[in-house]
Parts: C-alpha cells; sequence; structure tokens
C-alpha cells in the first residue's frame, strides 16, 4: 500500500512516450477520441431525432450546437496545458464571482437560479464551467506539491472544491453540485490521499446519511421517497421514472424499432430528448442499442485512461484523469437515474441528450485532454 | 506524480458500476420486459368502436323509408379541457350556445372523464369545432337516422334513438337485423388521448341489412292524405287506413292519424306515436256479419236466397230488445248484410250452432296475433265461453262483445276476397305465402256479391269507385263509457275489396269519434274507402271491371 503514496515518475517503464509524433500530434487531434465523439454524435442525433417525434429542426440545431462544441473542443486542444496550468486559478476566481452574480441577477428557470444572462449575447451555467475548472484548481494545487499530499493540503483542497459545490447545490442544483463534488474528490483520491482518509470519508457519509436527510428540502427528499417506491404518487412524483422503466422495459433485446417507440413519441416520457433520452433508445433499439452506446462511452473513457497514464507531468495526469471520470459519471449518474437506481437529480447523458452547455463542456474538456496528450512538455 | 494503481482502481469502480447498470437495464429489459412492455401497451393501445351503419328501410320499389347518414357527435374530457373561461369560451361560440352556461357545465363535470358536448352534428359543422384543436376534445363518428316519407309512415318505420337503436316500428321490431355489428380498431393514443395511429382493425364493423317492406310509399302517400283530411274534416279524434295485396297478403299501407314527424321528436306527443291499426282494438260491430252469414251458409239451414223476416224491426231476447232503425220487412241473407239488419242477423244466429259463430270468428283470424312483426299489437278479444246465453250469441254474431285490430278486420276479409283462403298478413316483401282454407270458394263468392250488394243498395253506396265495382261493410259501434255503451261517441268504419270479379286490394277505414251530425260508417267511412282504393287500383294499373261507369 505505501508503494501508493510513492511519487511515480512518469518515465518508469511505459513505452509510450517515445512514439513518434504523428499528423495528429502537430496538429493537436487525438483521432480516436474524435472519431469516438463523432460515432456517438450521430448515433445520439438519431436517437434524438425520434426523441423530437421525427421533427428535423431540433436535431439541425443540435448538430449546430455539436458543431459549435467541435470547434470549441479543437481550439482547447490547440492551447498548451501550461496556460490551462496558468489561468486556473483565475477561472477559479473567476467562476466564483459569476456563481455569487448569479444569487443577484441570475435568471430563473423552473424555480431555480442556474443562468446568467448577457443579455443579446449569451446565456450560459456558470456551474457547467465550474465543472471544469474545480478539476482544473485542484490540479494546479497539486501539481507542484509532494505527493502524497498532507492533511493540510487536503483541508484548503476540501475548502476549494466546497465552495463552489455549496453555492451551486444552493442554486438549488443538485445534480451539478454533486458531479462537482464527485470530480475534485476523485482529484484528491487520484492525487492519493490515504486510504484512512477515503474510508474515513465513506463511513462519514454513511453515518451522517440519516441526518442528511432532515438538511434536505421537501422536493429532494420527495425524490428519494419516489425513488424507494414510485407508485406512491404514480401521477405525479413517480411519473417520470415509471414511464421511464416501462419504456426501458417495453424495448426488450432488440427493441420496437427505431421511430416506434409508443412512449415516447406518444408523449408519455416526459424529458424523453434531455435526462430521459436513453429510455427512448431503450424502448425502441432495447439492450442491444443500449449497449452499443455503453461500449462506444467505454472505449471514450478507455482512450481518456491512456492518456492520462501517458500524461508526463501531475497537472496533466489529475486533469485528464478527472475529466474522464467525471464523463463516467455523468453517464452512471444518467442511466442510473433514468432506470430508477438512484434519483432523479436532471443529469443529462453526455453528448446524446439534448442542449447546448453540457456538450460544450465536455467537448472543451476533450479538448483538454487532447491538449495534454499532444503537447509533450510542460515547460514553466 | 500520481499512481496508476489509482487510475486503475478508479477505472475498475466505474467498469463494476457501469456493469451494474448493465445488469439493471437487461432486468428492465429482458427479466421484467413482458410486465413493462403490457404496461406500455395499456398506456397507448385503446379499443375503438368503429359503429356499424344502420340498414335502410324501403318500400317494394326500393324507395327509401329511413336512411342513415353520417355525422359527428363532439365529446370531451373535462378533465382534460382547458380550465380558463377564456380558452372555453371558442368553444361555445362555435357550438352556438352560451359561453357561460358552457363553462359552468364542463366545470360541473370536471371529476367525469366523458361528456357530450353535441350529438350528431354535421362532419362539417364538426371540423370547424375540432380544427381549434383544444385538448380533451373529441369527435365520434355516428349514424344520423333520416326519414324521408316523414309522418306518412312514421308508424309502420318507427324510430331510433340517438344511440341508433329502434325504438318504435320495424326499427324496433327488426333492430338486430338494421343495427349490423359495431367493429372494434386498436389504436395507438397519445397522453392526451389523440389518436395517433389506426392499428389493426380487430373487427371491421358490418354494417346492418337492408330491409325491404312490403309497403308501397306512393299508396301510403294517397291513404296518409285521405285520412289526413277526413280525420280534420269531421272532427275526429283519430283513424286508420289500412290496405292489403289480397293475392300475398302484404300489407301495401298502413296509416294513422294523429300522427308525428319522426326526424323531428322534440314534441312528440305519446298518442300520436301509437300505431292504432294493430295497437288500438275495437268492437268490429256489423263488419262482422259476413261471418255470422258464412256460418249459416254452411250449416246447411240457409241458402244465400234464404229470406228472414225482420218485422216488425225488433225481437226481444231474454230481457233485451234487439232493434233495427226502422222495420225492414222480410230480407234474404244478402239484404240482412246490405240493410246491416240487427234483428236479421240475431235471428240467423239463434238458429244456428252456439259455438260456431265464435270458431269461424277464429278461423278468419280474431282473437290472435296476425304474425306481422310491429311492437305492441294487441291480439284484440275473443270470448270462449263454455255455454252461450241468447243474448250474448246475438249480439256476437253482430260484432258486439269482441274486439280486434284494424289490421286484424282487413285480414278477415282478406279471407272473403280471396276465395275462402287465410292469408298470413305480412310486412316484409318476402317470406313463403302461407294459406289454409277456412271456408268454401263458393261461400266466400256467396258473401262477395252479397257485400257488393251493400254498395249498389244498401249502406256502402259512398264508397263505389268509378269503373271499379267494390264489395263492403259498412260499420258503426257506440263507443263504451262508464256506463255502458254512449250515445254521442261512435266509431265509423267499412271494410271492403275491389274491384269485385277478382279483387286485388282489402281496406279498412276507421274513424274514431267523429263530431260532425252523421257518424255513420257508411258516411264517413265509405268515401275515404271509395278514394283510397279508387287511386290506389289506378296506381297499380287494375284493369277496371265495371268499364259502364259508376255503379
Amino acid at each position: 500500500m505505501s508503494q501508493d503514496f510513492v511519487r511515480q515518475l512518469p518515465a518508469g517503464g511505459f513505452e509510450f512516450h517515445r512514439r513518434e509524433a504523428g499528423i495528429g500530434d502537430k496538429i493537436h487531434v487525438d483521432a480516436t477520441i474524435v472519431f469516438l465523439l463523432l460515432c456517438i454524435s450521430g448515433y445520439g442525433l438519431l436517437i434524438l431525432y425520434s426523441a423530437v417525434g421525427q421533427q428535423s429542426a431540433p436535431v439541425l440545431a443540435q448538430s449546430i450546437k455539436l458543431g459549435i462544441a467541435t470547434v470549441t473542443m479543437l481550439i482547447m486542444a490547440q492551447i498548451p496545458p501550461v496556460v490551462y496550468l496558468r489561468f486556473a486559478p483565475w477561472l477559479y476566481v473567476l467562476g466564483l464571482l459569476m456563481l455569487g452574480l448569479i444569487y443577484f441577477v441570475g435568471f430563473e428557470v423552473n424555480g431555480s437560479r442556474r443562468w446568467l444572462r448577457i443579455p443579446g449575447v449569451v446565456n450560459f451555467q456558470p456551474s457547467e464551467i465550474m465543472k471544469l475548472v474545480v478539476p482544473m484548481i485542484l490540479a494546479w494545487y497539486f501539481h507542484d506539491r509532494h505527493l502524497p499530499p498532507k492533511t493540510r493540503h487536503i483541508g484548503w483542497a476540501m475548502l476549494m472544491i466546497a465552495i463552489p459545490v455549496l453555492m451551486i447545490g444552493g442554486q438549488p442544483d443538485l445534480g451539478t453540485a454533486l458531479i462537482i463534488g464527485v470530480s475534485g474528490l476523485l482529484v484528491l483520491f487520484l492525487a492519493g490521499i490515504s486510504w484512512r482518509f477515503v474510508f474515513g470519508a465513506i463511513s462519514l457519509m454513511l453515518v451522517s446519511a440519516p441526518a442528511l436527510w432532515f438538511i434536505l428540502r421537501d422536493y429532494q427528499r420527495q425524490r428519494i421517497l419516489t425513488l424507494l417506491d414510485p407508485e406512491r404518487d404514480p401521477l405525479g412524483a413517480g411519473w417520470n421514472i415509471i414511464q421511464s422503466k416501462t419504456a426501458i422495459g417495453s424495448g426488450g433485446l432488440s427493441g420496437k424499432g427505431l421511430f416506434q417507440g409508443t412512449q415516447s413519441n406518444l408523449d408519455f416520457l416526459p424529458e424523453s430528448q434531455t435526462d430521459f433520452i436513453i429510455a427512448v433508445l431503450a424502448e425502441e433499439l432495447g439492450l442491444v442499442g443500449i449497449v452499443v452506446l455503453l461500449i462506444l462511452y467505454l472505449l471514450l473513457m478507455g482512450r481518456g485512461i491512456i492518456i492520462s497514464v501517458q500524461a508526463q507531468d501531475t497537472f496533466g495526469r489529475l486533469l485528464s484523469g478527472t475529466i474522464t471520470f467525471t464523463f463516467f459519471v455523468y453517464v452512471f449518474v444518467n442511466i442510473g437515474m433514468v432506470s430508477g437506481v438512484i434519483p432523479v437529480v436532471g443529469v443529462p447523458l453526455p453528448i446524446v441528450s439534448y442542449g447546448g452547455t453540457s456538450v460544450l463542456t465536455l467537448f472543451a474538456g476533450f479538448g483538454m485532454l487532447m491538449s495534454i496528450h499532444t503537447h509533450r512538455r510542460i515547460t514553466l | 506524480m500520481i499512481s496508476t494503481l489509482r487510475i486503475g482502481l478508479v477505472m475498475a469502480l466505474f467498469v463494476v458500476l457501469l456493469l451494474a447498470m448493465n445488469a439493471r437495464l437487461f432486468y428492465l429489459n429482458i427479466i421484467d420486459g413482458d410486465f413493462l412492455q403490457d404496461q406500455g401497451d395499456a398506456r397507448t393501445i385503446r379499443m375503438e368502436r368503429i359503429n356499424a351503419h344502420r340498414g335502410m328501410i324501403r318500400d317494394r320499389r326500393g324507395k327509401p323509408l329511413a336512411v342513415s347518414s353520417p355525422v359527428v357527435s363532439l365529446w370531451a374530457n373535462p378533465q382534460e379541457l382547458p380550465l380558463s373561461s377564456e380558452q372555453l369560451a371558442p368553444i361555445a361560440i362555435s357550438l352556438g350556445i352560451d359561453s357561460a352556461e358552457f363553462v359552468a357545465r364542463v366545470n360541473a363535470a370536471r371529476d367525469r372523464p366523458f361528456i357530450y358536448l353535441r350529438r350528431h352534428m354535421r362532419p362539417k359543422e364538426a371540423r370547424t369545432v375540432l380544427d381549434m384543436n383544444t385538448p380533451g376534445l373529441y369527435g365520434e363518428r355516428e349514424y344520423h337516422r333520416y326519414y324521408p316519407s316523414g309522418e306518412v309512415a312514421a308508424h309502420l318505420v318507427g324510430f331510433t334513438n340517438i344511440d341508433d337503436h329502434g325504438q318504435e316500428g320495424v326499427e324496433l321490431s327488426f333492430d338486430d337485423w338494421l343495427a349490423g355489428t359495431p367493429g372494434k380498431k386498436k389504436v395507438l393514443k397519445n397522453l392526451y388521448g389523440e389518436i395517433i395511429r389506426d392499428l389493426v382493425p380487430v373487427s371491421d364493423a358490418v354494417a346492418g341489412k337492408h330491409l325491404d317492406l312490403s309497403i308501397d310509399i306512393r299508396l301510403q302517400y294517397l291513404a296518409y292524405r285521405e285520412l289526413k283530411s277526413a280525420v280534420s274534416h269531421y272532427k275526429a279524434k283519430s283513424g286508420t287506413v289500412v290496405v292489403l295485396d289480397v293475392e300475398t297478403g302484404r300489407i301495401l299501407a298502413m296509416v294513422n292519424q294523429p300522427s308525428y314527424n319522426p326526424n323531428n321528436r322534440t314534441r312528440l306527443d305519446l298518442a300520436s306515436v301509437r300505431n292504432r291499426a294493430v295497437t288500438d282494438v275495437f268492437e268490429p260491430g256489423s263488419t262482422v256479419k259476413p261471418f255470422t252469414v258464412a256460418v249459416a251458409l254452411m250449416s246447411g239451414l240457409y241458402q244465400a236466397d234464404s229470406v228472414i223476416d225482420t218485422s216488425p224491426g225488433f225481437i226481444k231476447v231474454g230481457s233485451k230488445t234487439i232493434r233495427d232503425p226502422s222495420n225492414r220487412g222480410e230480407l234474404d241473407l244478402g239484404g240482412i248484410i246490405a240493410r246491416s239488419s240487427q234483428v236479421g242477423i240475431s235471428k240467423l244466429a239463434l238458429t244456428l250452432d252456439e259455438f260456431e259463430v265464435a270458431a269461424m270468428f277464429q278461423k278468419v283470424g280474431y282473437g290472435q296475433s296476425t304474425g306481422v312483426g310491429l311492437p305492441g299489437e294487441s291480439n284484440g278479444y275473443l270470448p270462449n265461453y263454455r255455454r252461450w246465453n241468447d243474448i250474448d250469441r246475438a249480439a256476437f254474431a253482430y260484432g258486439y262483445g269482441l274486439t280486434v285490430t284494424p289490421l286484424q278486420l282487413a285480414a278477415s276479409y282478406l279471407t272473403i276476397a280471396s276465395g275462402g283462403l287465410r292469408r298470413d298478413v305480412g310486412l316484409l316483401n318476402e317470406g313463403n305465402l302461407k294459406e289454409t282454407r277456412v271456408y268454401s270458394k263458393s261461400v266466400a263468392d256467396e258473401l262477395k256479391s252479397m257485400l257488393a250488394r251493400v254498395i249498389s243498395e244498401g249502406t256502402g253506396g259512398k264508397a263505389s269507385i268509378t269503373a271499379y265495382r267494390v264489395a263492403g261493410k259498412t260499420g258503426t259501434v257506440r263507443k263504451i263509457g262508464e256506463n255502458g255503451y254512449l250515445d254521442t261517441e261512435h266509431l265509423a268504419f267499412f271494410a271492403g275489396m275491389t274491384p269485385l270479379k277478382n279483387p286485388k286490394l282489402v281496406g279498412v277505414v276507421l274513424i274514431n269519434e267523429p263530431k260532425t251530425k252523421a257518424y255513420g260508417g257508411g258516411s264517413i267511412a265509405a268515401p275515404v274507402f271509395s278514394r283510397v282504393m279508387g287511386s290506389a287500383l289506378r296506381l297499380l294499373n287494375v284493369p277496371p271491371d265495371d268499364p259502364g261507369g259508376a255503379a
């Protein structure tokens, strides 16, 4: 176990780092990631086309968003990791400022303030940016420190995570807060905090879980109760989950056929093009369709892990590992939510769900991944 | 630098989680799939009724008497209708009803999933309302019944209710035949209950079969016209005309007054709905005298030229006195019928077997259903005494103490017209003729010539028809009130056949409670008979049997 605490040198035993710099490296593009993203985007657009009732307008809009996201990704890939490292603290401070600003001039949708609006220019959710910035700031914090981190440093890191998580949780946007919290903790874990901390934290969470019940808001409690027994309010709180389970279940092994899903096309399934889009996939293309999507996700993540392992410095490793795993958390939380394993928290299915912001953040993350992979050395 | 082991651990954890997720989806998709699939179907697949087209009712020449045309009924699910009055108001306006009232009505039904807004709208009008795309507003294809002949054939044809079920007439008695079988189709409905797609029809709607009646609507029209004018002219309470086809026993026309418009039944008077030709009974009076005479002829005691002395114009039977209006003197059997002598027929009856007259009445169809298949048909009343006292025998012989319907009376005269054969009366244009001989042709011929004398020399002169010879019998009975027979309320009727030589048509005319000074069958019912039958004969191209002129 003590081996874990040893700062491992990247050169140790890996053969990849000596490979020839190919064309991809020169233009700072990772062909595997781009290819997999294209596959998932295309697949997602197909499902979206069905989920919106075979209208082409939303699909076109989403294509444009994906295009913008791709361009963003390519631009992000051109920027050397050292720039991210240098700007991380400033981005963090800027992000916190914007989160604070929301409390004053935030734009309210569905009872929660998540949006900042610069009239005529752009509407965006600062919390989305924080999804990248929190891993960045932690990677920055740990990059030149001795690892495993000292307890004091862990404390500071926890604070860096807690501030944005609490601010986002207060909007309230529990799903995003959860993901950012988890991604932050992932950085800590990857940075090599002691197993004692890990198990201690897990035990503490289990013990305090009942207490957590009392600080939850009423609608959040409802969601948990609904998870345990959706039939307690089948037309209200339980509606989403019952309908989505029905949709998934009625797909069977190979589904009802594309565009043949009744749950989604006949409006029984709410949010069918956003958070619950995987239910449409499950209904129409069945388990086979889901497995295909999951394999694509898995390959993408595998590539992310390889990049992380190959990264030659702490900042790149922590950041790329966290970005990859956060992506995984998205997939996990979304599928768990739709299939009735975890409460409904409003996390979209990465790349497939309709919507621009989350796609932009994800693609930006992959851009950073590609940057880390193709810029060989960090020179400060 | 961070450990690859840690990355591997997280990776492993996530792969395990992913597998767990996959297992969950596998469970939902495959293990629980059947249940959830049924749940999915239960949400979306509905059975929808396809209303069947109701069969047409036609007359013997194929003219429509009742036709169904497609309409749309608007209904709503108040639970889905918009809540605000502003959104409901356009519906009310397009339906042409008060919007405040409409909103109140919808709100009162908020807890129900179904209310009709308007039944049987013209498809085009319904479309304009449905095109407003208000959620919770639906249209259902139904059929509306129209009766082209209106009040003329109302009693026969009857009508259906708004749900297309027969309520009266043949619409009721042949409902199963006409109705057809509604089909079922599986449809896909969305969350708002709108039909998205027709799936397989589970069973097609089977259209009802057409019903061809024996009625000739032309005869029906002219009979109705004459009856209506007569009832109105004599200020009578009601009236009936029945015309039978002698050869087949089929009903050619059957009309009543008062009648109603089956297309608009908003102010329906129940008294006018009754098909009096089969539901109302009366004492047939003098019209049954020919059958008493038939018994006399068959008994062998009398010949057609046997003479009965009816002087002095009355006869004491037991404690009662039976009177003729005046002393008719000596009459042969034809004379008794022609002059309608109560005394003569009573004398005749008292010499006959006490049971024979009632037996003959039964043979010609009294006291039993005609089998015509019209709802509410009465059997009439034929007493079946174990002993007959004299006054009963006498009164019975001239038509008191039993009751018949106009249709039964017509059917009994058909036995004379057909030469002694009883033919089942029918209303349908098909089916086999069933006949039984009830007395010999010679008896029938003699009755016929006696009845012809009623026209030529007796009470029924006004029943004569230009260029045709008529045989028939008048009848006038006093109605029964609380204290026995009334002197002021009468039934006037006439039963007859034409042309004499080979009768084609049998007709019965009945006028109930004429308020004019003349109230007898000869002066009131006979002229109606003459006009109806005269027109009918010409319409049916029956060759005249008396080209010489009027009888």
